[in-house]
């Protein structure tokens, strides 16, 4: 026998014992649904399938009466385009000033102590300053993805662009390379991969920005019926979309890993044991 | 092919001295090996040449005129380790340089300059034997091959002077005699003026036309760092060189005991 560290599971042991914790959990859902619904058929708080079918039915495939709209789809999209645009924005920030900063000793000395102070403020904090200022409209809840998802992206693109062995940086330079032409061809494409590893990581915060400054002021988006229909003890609802929320979050983390390794083939190989000489 | 000059060259580091007083010229077209103790400034020396640390007092001269304050296309450089781009192909390193020199904003050749200037890095590829490679990533490579594409990097720029800062330290003893043969050809042809950092002494020997040792020639042992070294020999390379040799075998062994000692006492 092996010791359990040599041990390691065939892909179809793997398959079942990830699957396993999800079978479990819920079939925990589906015992006390049935035990609570036993006592009291009313109950509100575990609804059984037929009626998470019904709430997804009516939601997702069935338009409101009173707009014509089908309130799921419209939700998500609402949702997707604030988080779309709050994290592309902050991307693209994170990149330039984070590789700015990185590079060019003078602009790090004038950038890097105002990001690093932005970045304590509590985000939260300043989304009452944001509705106030922006109105209640898109432009303060994309503002707020960004104001907490940037700071962070602009710190880590700056680490990664000052981490590049001077070696190269020295190299780049007898290879008569001016200062545009090292960030153009050496920097920029080096700190690509970490760039979607920032995003990949930033968006569960910023998931947590858009469903939060939805749940305060908004007319749509999934945060904004998840509090609408918690009033209401909608738990039927309220579950569908938590578990649709997972689900997109999934996707798009499974997406952008798929474009790091389609894009960036060099940077997989890097870590990979080196073929003998 | 170019002549190299150095007068009165202090560096400390916050009254640290590294190098004290280094007066030296060298022709164009030497091949200098320079050995010496670990720590002994050899490779600031290096760093100096290349132009990534300015000499804390005294003056370099490239050529008769002052050495420009940072790295440019006139010296190449190859280092032990980093010395080509992770993120491109082994033929894109190559061509990198001449797409830096031909065009300043998008550092990119198009169609038929494009065409043009791989061929030339693919032909030099080739000259250090690594056509087979030409589409690998670096890190697909092993360390001699690493190191040869470093070299062909540089010398695609035909830069005047090459710095090579232990560039097959890490290498095995029998890539390293082939990477020798290598540089040795190349300069050979080219006649560059070479610098070449090694521990290896008998590297230094076979290589070198001049040879230059690093130590410290004053030493006080309540203030290690209150003298820096020298060149303690500057020995052209021929018959008699064999007789300095072994000098000099023995000079480093001593001094790389003492320092060995010094570190034992700094510890207790």
């Amino acid at each position: 026998m092996k010791r359990l560290i040599n041990l390691r599971p065939e892909r179809a042991a793997r398959l079942a014992l990830s699957a396993l914790p999800f079978a479990f959990v819920i079939g925990l859902y589906l015992v006390s649904s049935e035990l609570r619904l036993a006592a009291n058929p009313n109950d509100k708080l575990l609804p059984a399938l037929p009626q998470l079918y019904a709430a997804i039915d009516r939601l997702a495939f069935t338009a409101n009466v009173r707009s014509g709209q089908y309130d799921f789809w419209f939700d998500t999209l609402a949702s997707l385009r604030r988080l779309v645009f709050g994290v592309g924005i902050s991307a693209l920030l994170g990149l330039c000033l984070g590789v700015a900063s990185g590079v060019i000793p003078y602009v790090r000395a004038g950038a890097s102590p105002v990001v690093t102070a932005i970045s304590m403020v509590p985000p939260m904090a300043v989304l009452p300053i944001l509705f106030i200022v922006f109105g209640l409209g898109e432009i303060a809840k994309v503002v707020l993805v960004v104001f907490g998802v940037a700071p962070v992206i602009v710190r880590d693109m700056q680490l990664r662009a000052m981490e590049i062995p001077q070696e190269l940086t020295i190299k780049a330079q007898t290879l008569g390379a001016s200062s545009w032409q090292y960030i153009l061809r050496v920097v920029l494409p080096q700190v690509m991969p970490r760039l979607i590893t920032c995003i990949r990581l930033s968006l569960g915060p910023a998931w947590l920005f858009v469903i939060a400054a939805e749940a305060i002021a908004a007319t749509e988006g999934l945060g904004y019926r998840i509090f609408l229909v918690r009033r209401y003890l909608a738990m039927d609802v309220i579950l569908p979309y938590v578990v649709w929320i997972t689900l997109l979050a999934l996707v798009m983390d499974h997406a952008l890993r798929w474009l790091q390794k389609r894009m960036y083939p060099w940077a997989e190989s890097e870590h990979e044991a080196r073929p003998a000489p | 092919m170019s002549a190299i000059a150095l007068r009165h060259v202090w560096k400390t580091y916050q009254g640290q001295v590294v190098l004290e007083n280094l007066s030296l010229s060298i022709d164009s077209g030497e091949f200098c090996t320079l050995v010496g103790a670990s720590g002994c400034g050899k490779s600031t020396f290096l760093r100096m040449l290349l132009g990534a640390e300015p000499p804390t007092r005294g003056q370099i001269l490239i050529d008769g005129r002052a050495l420009p304050e940072e790295p440019d296309a006139q010296r190449g450089i190859v280092f032990q380790r980093y010395s080509v781009f992770p993120h491109l192909t082994a033929l894109e390193n190559v061509a990198l340089g001449l797409e830096f020199t031909s065009s300043p904003l998008l550092a990119r050749m198009f169609g038929r300059r494009r065409r043009a200037a791989f061929k030339r890095a693919a032909l030099m590829l080739e000259s250090v034997g690594l056509a087979a490679a030409r589409d690998k990533y670096p890190a697909q490579l092993s360390g001699g091959m690493q190191q040869r594409l470093a070299i062909a990097q540089s010398l695609m720029m035909r830069p005047k002077v090459l710095l090579l800062d232990e560039p097959f330290g890490a290498l095995d003893p029998g890539i390293r005699t082939d990477m020798q043969a290598l540089v040795k050809a190349l300069w050979r042809e080219q006649r560059f003026t070479v610098f070449m950092v090694t521990h290896d002494i008998s590297e230094a020997f076979a290589l070198g036309t001049r040879l230059l040792a690093f130590d410290k020639v004053r030493w006080d042992p309540q203030a290690p760092h209150a003298y820096g070294a020298r060149i303690t020999y500057d020995i052209p390379l021929d018959r008699e060189a064999r007789h300095a040799r072994a000098v000099l075998e023995r000079q480093m062994a001593a001094s790389e005991s003492r320092a060995a000692k010094l570190a034992v006492a700094a510890e207790a």
